[in-house]
């Protein structure tokens, strides 16, 4: 009996040494983890469960018969995150390269049928040196049944995919339908063909690095949600991001207790908005000052900076809040900014996530790089995306909200509960000058006139009260006490309930 | 009295004169640009006057705009403050002629001591030491022995002409003195096409010491003691205090005497600062007189309990002085650091911009200066020091680039100097300054350097101490095992919240543990916490512990900690897995980790920082208006190469060494953060 125990022991022993001591070695001389270790720093301390520490390939073809390791170059199983479920699966690079196998895409799928039917995120760890060739078409239909899965159960779960090694191929469409992925700086990139092949078609000769690593993904491709300095740092702030999440799409977001006042006043906000309706200013400041605890967790933050996408909480409670930046390109929407904050929108809306606008926007940016690659349609995705919302909205515009992007920008009119103005805003149509050059056309060569117009302009639309007087902006507020205004209308929400009439499914426009 | 005074000044000084009219039932009148509007001088003012465009010469200096403003208003008195129309004789006359009383010396002293040479006779003829010095033509090179010899050596041998250590020699003995008269000359001749050369008295080990004075229009004056304020950059101030701890008895009275007296000789009649340079050997030396109230003069108050302000409006509405020099004693021991918006990290480079942030430390009298400026008799009272903070600014509130990058100077009383750089080094702790660049850091780390500490300074202090620049502090080990203890502490509590996150999984919560290893200042300490309602205690694997009590909650930028009795304050800031701690001048990147993250943490690279020596960083965010150069240009050293604007000013950057561009990243129209990279060379 005792032997019979004791084998159980050696059979862990054996899984738990993946591809062995020198190929582990070799992991951490890249400066990478294994993907045991990596789900220790994820999960709390000792709540892993695993599953199919034994699984083993069944291919017989090209001699790999021979070689049949525990586990198949995946770990799987469920554990904790702040006590919290999760589902987590981790590709070990010391095991066959992490290639996948169709046993390794069964493992993979076993934890996200569980992860649906049990209402807890899915977090993949992915470093895999791709389909594991001998296997042929196996390989592939096991990325398809992965891939079915993550679509399955995109909206019903959070699925988080942390890249921290090559993701190249096929592989990369697994990643690519979650909804958010991570990667580390200088050890993990991700392409649909690799440098190889593209200097093969297209004669280009560029760097694994630069056609798919963290700084191509975060800050030109926006494949990627955000990049950290190493494994240990991508964890624990993996960590950090499902704390902000909730476990499923039948849950509310979670709350946890907050050390900070609901009704703090921030005087200087009244002097964020400079005089000069020319100058930026920084948005984020308003984000950290409104949040509990300044604390602000931002999605995608390197890519289309002229919008902010994030989390915060307001009362303990998870806020998702998206906000024009001054700073950067004053702020304008464009293809990007819209898609970017397009996304985020449709994340909180199916997780139940209440989402805050905060609006200073000049409009669209004009030109033919941007109406050449459609920013008609990108910009809809995000007025869709705002408009089919049905969970909490409150907006504040601080500043311009301008002509077509402010109907966007989670106005009134696409169902948004609360909207606040500070007093410095300007609704309008446009801005005077060129408002101005329309209405008086005829003054046009008379540029005492047109100041003369441009001023009554002003006087009459560069404010909030045109607005207010026909309700489409609740309450002028006080800059200083956005906070607590903010804190209670979400708190005026809590039991909001929005229908949308029945569809298969909406046809945003893609 | 007057019934209504106007500040003509900015800033923390017309706060400052403010708070004192105030005191005395005046009324207040500030003159404000347009970069002052929403200036705390104008909130605090009983009236405020529009006076132009931001550039001080289009406002704050323009006597007829200060003029029609007085007029508009009908304020019988303007205090000047420093700087602006402080020493200008032409707005003193302007104001006898309008019949305005001035607060500030007759327009004679003024004139007199703003000339270099004629307040250097008159200090000379009413008795005052100055510099011994030949200012007449030298023929040869024996003649300059001759002179030399006079003087004592060492000497200085200067180009008249001269400037930027040109033709500027020192010299100890004869030999010297004959070579350096022959180069400087030859120096001169080239440099400056003008070989005239005069000699005057090398001081050694120069301390800059000045003597406060306050006289009234009755003939009575008298000193107020001195400052001192070696410690300066590029002739800048930056710490000051009183007394001297280098001064004795005899020569303060020496020092004080000859400035009264040369006060006198011109005839002066308000607050009025003679400075003077001061050698190892204790010989003062005339420097110049500053005819107007001192950036400093907070110290002075502090340690004599005279509310300078108050006898200068006082002096002004013609009252004879009510204080004797009998009166004037020394209680306790004043420091005052300058907080200046400028990165010590980058060369001091000025810094504008918002105030994000802006909390000093609260503000606690004590001392003479205590209930606002009246003499106290229980000089340690309260708390046992005081903190004062003279500002301008606010949270919120706006660095421009048209002023002084002055923030604040904050000042500490305590009975012993010992005791009153501790009190400024808490207080420096607890000063919250965000948005923008500043020097805390700096001061902090001067506060615990041990050459201030033991007050053995010299006006080259700073270029002999930061030779290569400030690099930062680097914490003293039982320092940053306090810190160490606090950051465990504080982690601890941090996570126990995360814990309590709702949906939890019901009888299988995360238990947060007592061991911890926390990474900072390249050292890992691993401690066990041992936490009850009062506090923790913090036990080092050497069997050492240290006691931790706090009220800090996350989210608390400030944290005030009590060590084993003794006070710690820690600016926290958030990181991944830790806290940026800012404490004593040291700016640490905090890791708290559990033994097993801390094993897997050490497995991880390092990663150097990219080396920028060839990059063009941007210097500022800013958007780039247009790059000057193209892949493939070679450039030359001082080459433009792009423009950047930010704040509405255009800002050329330019090669600092000859390069060939083998990148451009940013082009025309780009917004840009600090240390983006522009382009970077081969």
């Amino acid at each position: 009996m005792k032997d019979i125990l004791s084998e159980l022991e050696d059979r862990r022993k054996d899984a738990r040494l993946g591809g062995g001591q020198r190929r582990i070695d070799a992991q951490h001389g890249r400066g990478k983890l294994t993907a045991r270790e990596r789900i220790e720093l994820l999960l709390d301390e000792d709540s892993f469960e695993e599953f199919d520490m034994f699984v083993s390939h069944r291919c017989t073809d090209f001699g790999m018969e021979n070689q049949r390791p525990a586990g198949d170059g995946v770990v799987t199983g469920w554990g904790t995150i702040n006590g919290r479920m999760v589902y987590v699966f981790s590709q070990d690079f010391t095991v066959l390269g992490g290639s996948v196998s169709a046993t390794h895409a069964m493992k993979i799928c076993k934890i996200m049928d569980m992860a649906m039917q049990n209402g807890a995120p899915v977090i993949g760890i992915n470093d895999s040196g791709g389909a594991r060739i001998q296997e042929g078409v196996d390989s592939l239909a096991g990325y398809g049944e992965v891939f079915e899965r993550n679509i399955m159960a995109s909206g019903v779960v959070p699925q988080i995919s942390v890249i921290m090694g090559p993701c190249a191929g096929g592989a990369v469409y697994s990643p690519a339908m979650t909804d958010f992925i991570f990667m580390v700086k200088d050890s993990s990139y991700m392409f649909v063909t690799g440098p190889d092949v593209v200097k093969t078609v297209t004669n280009e000769v560029v760097t694994a690095e630069e056609l798919g690593g963290a700084s191509t993904h975060t800050k030109k491709s926006s494949v990627a949600d955000g990049a950290f300095e190493n494994d240990v740092e991508a964890l624990a702030e993996v960590r950090r991001l499902v704390d902000f999440l909730p476990l499923n799409n039948r849950e509310k977001p979670p709350v946890r207790p907050f050390f900070d006042d609901v009704a703090r006043v921030e005087e200087s906000l009244d002097t964020l908005v400079p005089e000069n309706p020319n100058l930026p200013y920084d948005m984020k400041e308003l984000i950290l000052k409104m949040a509990d605890e300044g604390d602000f967790y931002e999605i995608q933050e390197e890519f289309a900076k002229n919008i902010i996408t994030g989390f915060i909480r307001l009362e303990g409670q998870t806020v998702g809040v998206v906000a024009n930046q001054p700073l950067v390109l004053a702020g304008v929407l464009d293809i990007d900014s819209a898609r970017k904050a397009a996304r985020f929108v449709r994340f909180c809306d199916a997780f139940e996530i209440p989402i805050l606008t905060l609006v200073d926007v000049p409009g669209f940016l004009p030109g033919t790089g941007q109406e050449y690659r459609g920013v008609i349609k990108h910009g809809a995705k995000l007025l869709f995306a705002y408009g089919e919302a049905t969970v909490p909205k409150v907006t504040v515009i601080t500043r311009k909200a301008y002509g077509g992007a402010y109907v966007v920008m989670a106005s009134k009119h696409l169902r948004a509960d609360v909207n606040y103005a500070w007093p410095t805003s300007e609704i309008a149509v446009m801005g005077a000058k060129g408002a101005t050059e329309i209405i008086h056309r005829a003054d046009l060569n008379d540029p005492e006139k047109i100041a003369a117009h441009a001023a009554e302009y002003e006087d009459r639309f560069a404010n909030p009260f045109v607005a207010a007087e026909r309700g489409f902006i609740d309450e002028v507020i006080q800059p200083r006490s956005t906070r607590r205004r903010v804190a209670r209308a979400f708190a005026s929400l809590r039991s909001k309930q929005s229908k949308m009439p029945w569809k298969k499914h909406d046809n945003i426009p893609l | 009295m007057f019934d209504k005074i106007l500040i003509a000044n900015r800033g923390e000084i017309a706060c400052r004169v403010m708070k004192t009219a105030r005191k005395m039932g005046i009324k207040t009148v500030a003159i404000y640009s347009d970069a002052d509007k929403q200036a705390l001088h104008v909130k605090m003012a009983d009236e405020a006057v529009h006076i132009g465009p931001p550039p001080a010469n289009q406002s704050y200096i323009v006597i007829d705009k200060v003029m029609d403003a007085i007029k508009q208003t009908g304020a019988q008195a303007v205090h000047p403050g420093y700087g602006f129309l402080s020493e200008n004789a032409k707005f003193a006359e302007a104001l006898e002629a309008a019949g305005v009383a001035f607060v500030g010396p007759p327009k004679g002293a003024i004139e007199a001591m703003g000339d270099k040479i004629t307040s250097k006779k008159i200090a000379q003829e009413a008795g005052v030491s100055t510099v011994p010095g030949y200012m007449g033509l030298i023929e040869d090179a024996e003649e300059a022995v001759k002179i030399s010899n006079e003087i004592g050596y060492p000497v200085m041998i200067k180009a008249s002409a001269g400037g930027g250590g040109k033709g500027m020699r020192i010299a100890w003995n004869d030999q010297e003195a004959r070579e350096g008269f022959q180069s400087s000359k030859n120096e001169a001749a080239n440099s400056f096409g003008d070989d005239r050369i005069f000699i005057e008295k090398f001081v050694t080990q120069p301390r800059h010491i000045e003597i406060q004075v306050l006289c009234d229009a009755h003939g009575n004056g008298i000193y107020l003691n001195e400052r001192e304020c070696s410690i300066q950059r590029r002739n800048q101030k930056v710490v000051e205090e009183a007394p001297s701890p280098f001064l004795d008895e005899a020569t303060r009275k020496a020092m004080g005497d000859q400035s009264v007296a040369l006060a006198k000789a011109v005839g002066y009649a308000s607050a009025g600062t003679v400075e003077f340079i001061v050698d190892g050997d204790k010989n003062f030396y005339f420097l110049e007189m500053n005819t107007r109230l001192q950036v400093e003069h907070p110290v002075t108050e502090l340690i004599t309990g005279v509310d300078l302000v108050e006898q200068m409006i006082r002096v002004a509405n013609g009252e004879p002085l009510s204080i004797t020099q009998e009166d004037v004693g020394i209680n306790g021991w004043a420091i005052e650091n300058r907080v200046y918006a400028e990165d010590p990290y980058r060369n001091f480079l000025p810094s504008i911009g918002r105030l994000t942030r802006y909390r000093p430390p609260a503000e606690i009298a004590a001392g003479p200066m205590q209930d606002n400026g009246k003499w106290a008799d229980d000089a340690a009272a309260g708390e046992g020091f005081a903190v004062r903070n003279d500002t301008g600014v606010f949270e919120g509130g706006e660095i421009s680039m048209y002023y002084d990058p002055m923030i604040a100077k904050l000042c500490t009383w305590a009975p012993t100097r010992e005791q009153a750089i501790e009190a400024m080094r808490n207080a420096l702790d607890g000063f919250e300054l965000e948005g923008i660049g500043h020097n805390l850091p700096f001061v902090s780390a001067v506060m615990d350097h041990p050459k201030f500490i033991s007050g053995d300074m010299t006006t080259a202090f700073i270029e002999e101490e930061y030779p290569e620049g400030f690099e930062g502090v680097t914490l003293p080990e039982d320092t940053l095992r306090q810190v160490a203890a606090s950051c465990a502490a504080m982690h601890r509590v941090a996570e126990i919240r995360r814990t309590r996150v709702s949906g939890r999984m019901d009888n299988h919560e995360r238990k947060v543990g007592t061991e911890w290893v926390v990474s900072l200042q390249g050292q890992d300490f691993a401690v066990q916490i041992d936490a009850d309602p009062q506090g923790s205690t913090v036990r080092f694997d050497d069997g050492s512990s240290l006691r931790v009590a706090s009220d800090w909650t996350p989210g608390d930028q400030l944290a005030t900690l009590d060590v084993e009795g003794s006070p710690l304050v820690l600016k926290v800031g958030k990181i991944s897995g830790g806290f940026r701690i800012r404490s004593r001048g040291a700016d640490l990147k905090v890791h708290v980790r559990t033994p097993r993250q801390a094993e897997l943490a050490r497995l991880m690279p390092e990663k150097l920082p990219p080396d920028t020596s060839k990059m063009l960083l941007c210097p500022m965010p800013g958007l780039i208006v247009k790059i000057d150069v193209e892949v493939g240009d070679e450039v030359q050293e001082g080459q433009a190469l792009c423009t950047v604007e930010a704040m509405k000013m255009e800002n050329i950057l330019r090669a600092e060494k000859k390069g060939v561009v083998s990148k451009i990243n940013a082009g025309a129209g780009d917004s840009l953060a600090v240390d983006d990279v522009i382009m970077e060379f081969e």
